[in-house]
């Protein structure tokens, strides 16, 4: 007992402390949730002096989908489910027995794929009413969105074996070549409105 | 049998924790890096919509958001109950979006300005009309890439 002593270190067991203080500070002042959303390209704005010209797209080559403020689903003017409407746009995109009435199919390069055929000037216009709901909208958004995933996987899946997100920045753009993601939000309009 | 002699008085050696203070620090930096300040506080009452087909936001600082919804209650009084737009920390109409958003990407590098996304974070029972005004009020702001913010969807 009588041996020579060290002097003792400085204590620095709240240190740890006052750290861990500042952690949970950061931790609820911060969030760390990424925020997750269905991204779209906006079109580009129409110059006010330019008078509105009808696009000129033949009607096969069209699917109009209109949501009305009861937050009915309409394509093509036939009311449909919100479950169904995932098949009936697949259906219109991928056109997969070359109807007549489906969206015509273009011959077009791609890189790794070869000559395909491609519904290259298909469009499913997107239009809602004033009072449609805001989850109905992005229901609807999302089962598009959905379509085009699906279709994208599997013609990723077909030549590389992998996801569309899982394979390289070029492989999808070759892949996005042959199922454009054609969405378009038309301006609204009042139909059967409140 | 020196060894098992319990006359020794050695004594446990205690744990080391000198180090702990660091390695707390490290996981603070961390969690600094990894996160972002809270910077507005929400007026609106903000309920998600659900969907499935999610993308992440890539880069934070790119992103602005604008809140749609009925203000939350103890604002209701001056501002009644329909829905409302917030930007940054006050309510807004939507002719002040254009102002908004030219503002948000003149305080961004030049360079970053074309990859500005804004987030649109409505609440899931918002009529679309106002919506509507907002993507117009964005196509004229020339900020056309935006993303409809929402949950994953809980089956």
């Amino acid at each position: 007992m009588g041996k020579k002593r060290k002097a003792p270190a400085v204590n620095a067991t709240s240190s740890a402390d006052i750290a861990f203080m500042l952690l949970l500070f950061f931790l609820l002042t911060s969030s760390m949730d990424t925020d997750r959303g269905l991204a779209r390209r906006l079109p580009q704005p129409v110059p006010k002096d330019q008078k509105k010209e009808d696009v000129d797209i033949k009607k096969r080559n069209l699917m109009v989908v209109l949501i009305n403020s009861s937050n009915q689903i309409l394509a093509n003017g036939q009311y449909v489910e919100l479950k169904d409407l995932k098949g009936i746009v697949r259906e219109f995109v991928e056109n997969p027995y070359n109807d007549e009435s489906k969206p015509e199919k273009v011959e077009v390069d791609v890189p790794y794929y070869g000559t395909m055929l491609v519904t290259k000037h298909h469009l499913i216009s997107l239009q809602n009413d004033r009072g449609t709901e805001y989850q109905a909208y992005i229901n609807v958004q999302n089962e598009l969105a959905s379509v085009y995933n699906e279709l994208r996987d599997e013609m990723a899946k077909k030549k590389f074996g992998k996801a569309f997100m899982d394979i390289d920045e070029e492989q999808q753009k070759a892949v996005q070549m042959i199922y454009p993601q054609k969405i378009s939000e038309a301006e609204p309009k009042n139909y059967g409105g409140k | 049998m020196g060894k098992f002699n319990k006359a020794g008085g050695r004594e446990m050696p205690e744990l080391n924790t000198s180090s702990l203070p660091d390695l707390v620090f490290a996981f603070l930096f961390f969690i600094m890096m990894v996160t972002t300040m809270r910077e507005v506080t929400l007026k609106v009452v903000f309920r998600a919509p659900q969907a499935t087909e999610l993308q992440k936001l890539e880069k934070k600082s790119l992103v602005t958001f604008i809140y749609v919804g009925e203000p939350m209650q103890e604002f209701r009084a001056q501002m009644g109950t329909s829905t409302r737009i917030q930007l940054n920390d006050q309510f807004a109409e939507v002719s002040e979006i254009q102002d908004y958003i030219a503002q948000e990407k003149s305080s961004m590098k030049e360079e970053d300005a074309p990859f500005m996304t804004v987030s649109i974070k409505a609440d899931r029972e918002t009529p679309m009309g106002i919506i509507t005004d907002i993507k117009q009020a964005l196509r004229e702001a020339y900020a056309l890439k935006i993303s409809y913010s929402a949950q994953p969807r809980v089956n």
